[in-house]
């Protein structure tokens, strides 16, 4: 047999030096007995610029250490440079599948500083659009996941129906994906007449449409094959390792922010959180597409009891006055000015706000210095938690499953990275 | 996990201070939430008791962020989220690390959803946290030089290049150099 010249068979796989790799593979590879496999960053499963370090005995993955950080863009530092309302614009971009539930978090925790009242109406509005922002999410995750297994029909499906919600957030803020529509102390102009029958329409055909695509997947044996006892996360390991949102809940963990601790009126909905028992693929898949059904329910209810008034407060040390104002007050033009060059000053303190958005607990820290830009923010986000906990979920499954098992973690890099 | 008997609330505060009497340094109510600041000896010790204690049970590691108090001193601050899912209570413990290249125990051992954040921690801050079974750097490339988050790193910029200094821009560029 010839020789192969091969100094270390490690190098020519890994970026960093062999040192880097001790301690996270096992010896095995090192001398290579197991092979490192590189999956990413510009993998098409691995749901955005995330890279895989696998370490292969066959097909089994002995070892997977996540690399994150390509996109990484110094959201939490830039915000630091603007005034509150500047720096709201970045918080769509973190997780760009989530764009009000992101926007909501970052208002929370300014209005629990600044101790802002916001309206009835915006609060209605605001558990609208956010349930809207989640059934967008899942309807993407479904689309990707389902792709991810082969079922190309799904994901057609899926994307069709997420434009009739992107048509309603255009509608509504003008933008189909970064919105900022939520500001603090409501959001930042009233719902349009035409956005009432145009939400009523889609809730009245969406869940005879999910059900239909749900046939494609629920009960398919195929799709059974690929997910039933695959990454089995146990409740403990979920507590443990911080998960939350379906991928928690798909665990038997009953645990949803808008039910443990509830915002912008969640309290006052009637819903169920959907768990699941086994913690595998399927039992994610059963949970994200029951509460699709969920959040149907809730935007029903809450169209039934929207009421008319005022969409943002009235506070004008935070809330810039409307246009007709600065016609006929001095004050107005004064606050106008002030708000849109210094912007708002929020007492020293410090927050932390949490919402549930689709992949789970995503959480505000603000931390002011008593001045007009954040001394601090920072986002909990639920992807960077899910993805550390992923080294464990994958452990021991096979190569394809992996794909599966990423897939139903629902992990977003923009939300990972920020 | 719900037991069959529910256990009694006990408040965190008067928890904590009765065990480690000498560590709590100060506890704030600001906006309905409990800040506690810790020595940061004991930090491990206690986030093993609010875990493990019955009635307190924070068995839900939130999240972990430093915030950077330059040029006070002591200059950084770690803040721990700790939630208890039987009563949904948070908890926030808070130790003040001095000087600029701090070390702090690894708490991992006790929550090991921790893992990352204080990877991001280290590598944003530039906290060190002793103990901590994979300090990498995790966001940032590993050649990196500093810790971007610190309120003394810059917020780098780049001149929009018009016509007038379209030259002296290109000129400055790395691949120029080359």
């Amino acid at each position: 047999m010839a020789q192969i010249e091969v100094d270390n068979p490690v190098e020519e796989t890994w970026q960093g030096t062999v040192e880097d790799l001790k301690g996270l593979v096992s010896p095995r590879a090192l001398t290579g007995e197991t092979m490192l496999l590189n999956m990413g960053p510009q993998h098409p499963s691995t749901h955005g610029v995330l890279r895989l370090l696998l370490e292969l005995d066959g097909e089994t993955v002995v070892n997977c250490i996540p690399d994150v950080g390509f996109l990484h863009t110094g959201i939490e530092k830039n915000m630091e440079a603007k005034t509150y309302i500047k720096a709201l614009v970045m918080t769509d971009r973190m997780d760009y599948l989530n764009p009000m539930g992101n926007n909501l978090a970052y208002c929370l925790a300014i209005e629990k500083l600044g101790e802002i009242d916001v309206p009835e109406r915006a609060m209605i509005a605001r558990v609208m659009l956010a349930e809207l922002t989640r059934i967008n999410s899942h309807l993407v995750w479904l689309g990707t996941h389902s792709l991810d297994l082969g079922g190309m029909a799904v994901m057609l499906y899926a994307f069709r129906e997420r434009e009739a919600i992107l048509d309603i957030f255009e509608l509504v803020s003008g933008q189909r994906m970064m919105t900022s529509y939520f500001r603090p102390g409501g959001l930042w102009r009233d719902l349009p007449d035409e956005f009432v029958p145009t939400l009523q329409a889609f809730l009245n055909d969406f869940p005879n449409k999910l059900r239909d695509y749900e046939t494609l997947l629920t009960n398919n044996p195929l799709w059974i094959d690929r997910t039933q006892g695959i990454g089995v996360l146990s409740p403990q390991d979920a507590i443990a390792m911080g998960c939350s949102g379906p991928t928690m809940r798909g665990s038997g963990v009953n645990f949803d922010m808008r039910k443990a601790q509830p915002y912008s009126c969640y309290e006052e909905f009637d819903f169920d959180v959907p768990t699941g028992e086994h913690g595998d693929v399927y039992d994610r898949f059963l949970v994200r597409v029951r509460e699709m059904y969920e959040s149907v329910r809730i935007i029903n209810q809450a169209l039934k009891r929207l009421p008319k008034g005022p969409f943002i407060s009235n506070n004008r040390k935070y809330v810039p006055p409307p246009r007709a104002e600065l016609g006929t007050s001095m004050e107005a033009v004064i606050h106008h000015f002030k708000l849109w060059t210094e912007g708002f000053k929020l007492p020293e303190g410090e927050v932390y706000a949490a919402v549930e958005s689709p992949r789970g607990e995503l959480g505000c820290y603000l931390s002011s210095d008593g001045g007009t830009h954040p001394h601090r923010v920072h986002f909990r986000t639920p992807s960077f938690i899910l993805i550390s906990a992923l080294s464990k979920l994958a452990k021991g499954y096979m190569l394809a499953d992996l794909v599966a098992i990423i897939g139903s973690t629902d992990i977003v890099l923009g939300d990972c990275d920020r | 996990m719900q037991t069959a008997t529910p256990p009694v609330l006990k408040d965190p505060v008067v928890q904590i201070r009765g065990a480690f009497p000498d560590a709590v340094q100060d506890v704030i109510e600001f906006r309905g939430e409990t800040t506690v600041v810790v020595d940061p000896a004991h930090i491990v010790e206690i986030c093993r008791f609010c875990r493990d204690t019955e009635g307190l049970e924070f068995n839900l590691f939130s999240d972990m962020t430093c915030v950077d108090y330059y040029p006070n001193d002591p200059r950084f601050a770690l803040c721990y989220h700790l939630y208890a899912m039987f009563d949904n209570r948070r908890l926030r413990l808070k130790v003040y690390l001095a000087g600029d290249e701090p070390h702090i125990e690894s708490v991992t051992s006790v929550y090991p959803a921790v893992n990352w954040q204080e990877r991001e921690a280290f590598d944003l801050m530039g906290i060190m946290f002793d103990g901590h079974p994979d300090m990498r750097r995790i966001l940032m490339p590993r050649d990196w030089v500093g810790h971007p988050l610190r309120k003394d790193y810059p917020l780098g910029y780049e001149t929009v290049q018009f016509t007038f200094n379209y030259d002296e821009i290109q000129r400055q560029k790395p691949m120029a150099q080359q």
